[in-house]
């Protein structure tokens, strides 16, 4: 009877070996959570195309670029890109896959999206708790005629680290001098004042829920719970209202030859959303297992090629064309097996 | 001397009689004694393999959070800056959010949970005893982020319209209590998370003291009421004394669920690290929510190794705790015999 047993679990153990060779074929990511419904959208329609499986952890950033650090996944992701020369020190290379855009929310009363104006020395003080009332003269002055409230502004930020925060204290770095000494940029960083929500729909819900209050949140969040956006004062001091065109002419502005460190904040341009930014994919240079990043760059290049619409369906901003051959320009010259040959993907 | 309570509960005439042994034991009917071995090897595995999973995991949080133990060494514990940008940090904040909200939570817990243990073994009528212990035990089974759900989209705003609001307008100005209701009018913070926590721990409590007061012997209590006690005087000097081991190791359950609680308390604090005020609706942060926000996105070197020390911190906090109701068992059962 023991013996009969033994030869089952035998048997199981084969069976469980012989699933994983094929798993083999399935590649593995990690990191952004920004990008993580795109990413599992594509994955999805992918596999329906070809049968091969990506598997997408949104894990956060941070936690990405740990795993690939630790060579645990094929490729990671991060909201926030890495340094030219911090990449060269890992041996890895980054690419942008989508854009989206950071978008200031708020809760007053008879306020309709876009009817309020910001500048961004103003939504820095306000999250430096320097204005703390609505009918602040400085808000009041940008705003003539909209009836803002006299009561105290209650900022809503996020309390995880998070991309959305590195883009929105980079944007405010820029434009506050005053933030940027006293807070600075980061994923996850000092806040001076304010109450912080968990993740966008934490700060979705608490600025749904609490009157006078103002949040930052992904445009997605912003459009799918209709929420009222405020317009902000671009680089070329027109004031614009955060949609797909507003992103893409971010996108345009930066220049991708040089180098895909690009931090789509602040750009210059007529109709540029000065709060945008790219999400990255992180690959090492040289591959231990090509196989892996063959099947990783072939799903890239599916994207690339038909996963625009899906793209725009979840609100986010798919790469203007001519970045996308920068990128595959990229992939040609730098990702390469161990014996130096570029990794065939098409 | 003064009157004791018995030492043996069991009843004389109970007792058995001992009875002669007839004749040698049965031959032993092992048939394959390999298998006491083998049980004694299992046996002995899962002791041995909880202490080493336990001392792994000492071991590894401290070599996790060395860089923030040599750059701060104790210092961190009383530092409050949290500055990712700048590379400083310090857990003031969070170990102050941590037992501040416990604190709360087992002040108002306690004696909810007494009254309702006390409700369902003393004076609940019987039909309804069934029904409101499941009840009360099915609350510990409501999974820890649909309160904190509830507690950001209902209970904040109720707090904070009818509770913190109009306590702001009575107060504003007075010296002590004016700065303790202080704070954003948005009903998030120390108190709300307390409170989240209260209700959380309130079923475990709860349970623990109905099961340890069921079982004081009837005896007992009937002798108490025989001699014209009310119930009140039953419970508190009976049923009380008699129990308080149990209750201690009840409350001690309910505070360590309370000092490691993380996504209820993550909804309703506000995760705000700064400590400015003192003011029970002023958003903080506990040690478990900083943790569980921070850990994803915090890069290798300080900031990890910070968030790695600040979990060594709840670790050896819980330790105090669990130490400390120990003794104070021990305390008690010294007590025993003489009239609490």
């Amino acid at each position: 009877m023991n013996l009969s047993l033994l030869r089952s679990a035998l048997a199981a153990a084969a069976l469980v070996g012989t699933s994983t060779t094929i798993l083999a074929q399935e590649i593995t990511g990690a990191g952004a959570t920004f990008p993580a419904p795109i990413y599992a959208k594509w994955a999805d329609a992918y596999n329906k195309a070809t049968g091969a499986r990506i598997n997408y952890q949104s894990v956060g950033s941070g936690a990405g670029i740990r795993q690939i650090k630790a060579k645990t996944v094929d490729f990671g992701a991060s909201d926030m890109p890495l340094k030219d020369d911090e990449l060269a020190k890992d041996g890895m290379v980054q690419f942008p896959t989508v854009i989206g855009g950071v978008v200031p929310v708020v809760n007053i009363k008879g306020i309709t999206p876009g009817q309020i104006k910001m500048t961004g020395q103003v939504l820095g003080d306000i999250y430096l708790g320097k204005i703390t009332k609505w009918n602040d003269p400085a808000l009041t002055a940008l705003n003539p005629g909209v009836p803002l409230p006299d009561s105290a502004i209650a900022p809503v930020r996020r309390a995880d680290g998070s991309g959305t925060t590195f883009i929105f204290t980079n944007y405010l770095s820029k434009v506050n001098p005053e933030w940027q000494s006293k807070v600075g940029e980061g994923t996850a960083v000092n806040w001076p004042t304010g109450a912080g929500g968990k993740g966008n729909e934490g700060v979705s819900a608490f600025v749904q829920r609490l009157p006078n209050s103002i949040g930052y949140v992904e445009y997605a969040y912003a459009k799918q719970n209709k929420m009222s956006h405020v317009q902000m004062k671009n680089k070329d001091g027109n004031y614009v209202n955060p949609d797909e065109e507003a992103f893409k002419a971010s996108a345009a502005g930066a220049d991708w030859a040089k180098s895909f460190y690009q931090i789509l904040t602040e750009q210059p341009g007529k109709s540029t959303w000065p709060i945008s930014g790219a999400t990255f994919i992180l690959m090492y240079k040289s591959q231990e297992k090509p196989a892996n990043a063959t099947n990783a760059l072939k799903f890239f290049d599916w994207a690339y090629n038909s996963g625009d619409k899906m793209a725009s369906d979840l609100e986010y901003v798919p790469l203007p064309d001519a970045v996308k051959s920068l990128v595959r320009k990229q992939w040609a010259d730098n990702i390469k097996d161990a014996s130096g040959k570029a990794i065939a993907y098409k | 001397m003064a009157a004791t309570l018995p030492a043996t509960p069991y009843p004389e005439d109970k007792k058995m009689e001992r009875t002669q042994p007839q004749g040698g034991p049965p031959p032993a009917r092992r048939a394959s004694p390999w298998i006491d071995t083998l049980f004694s090897v299992l046996t002995h595995g899962a002791a041995i393999f909880t202490l080493a999973m336990l001392a792994g995991i000492i071991v590894s949080l401290f070599i996790g959070a060395a860089p923030a133990i040599q750059e701060y060494g104790l210092s961190f514990l009383w530092r409050s800056e949290w500055d990712p940008v700048q590379n400083q940090y310090g857990g003031l904040v969070m170990i102050y959010g941590t037992l501040m909200t416990s604190f709360i939570a087992l002040l108002i817990g306690v004696p909810v949970s007494f009254g309702i243990a006390l409700f369902l073994t003393e004076l609940s009528p019987g039909w309804l005893k069934r029904p409101l212990g499941v009840a009360i035990e099915l609350l510990a089974a409501v999974p820890s982020i649909v309160y904190g759900m509830w507690g950001l989209l209902v209970f904040a705003p109720i707090l904070s319209t009818y509770v913190q609001q109009p306590l702001q307008a009575v107060f504003t100005g007075v010296p002590v209590l004016g700065a303790l209701f202080s704070g954003p009018p948005v009903g998030i913070g120390i108190l709300s998370a307390g409170i989240i926590l209260a209700i959380m721990i309130i079923p475990f409590i709860a349970s623990v003291m109905r099961d340890v007061f069921e079982v004081t012997p009837p005896m007992l209590k009937e002798s108490a009421y025989g001699l014209g006690s009310t119930t009140w005087e039953v419970v508190w000097k009976v049923v009380l004394p008699y129990t308080k081991t149990g209750v201690i190791g009840g409350i001690m359950l309910g505070l360590g669920r309370a000092l490691g609680e993380t996504m209820a308390v993550t909804f309703v604090i506000g995760n705000f690290n700064q400590l400015d005020t003192l003011s029970l609706f002023e958003a903080a942060n506990s040690i478990s929510s900083a943790l569980a926000n921070e850990f994803a996105e915090a890069g290798e070197g300080l900031h990890q190794a910070s968030l790695i020390y600040l979990g060594l911190v709840l670790f050896f906090i819980t330790f105090v705790v669990l130490a400390c109701s120990k003794l104070l068992l021990n305390q008690l059962k010294k007590g025993e015999g003489s009239r609490s």
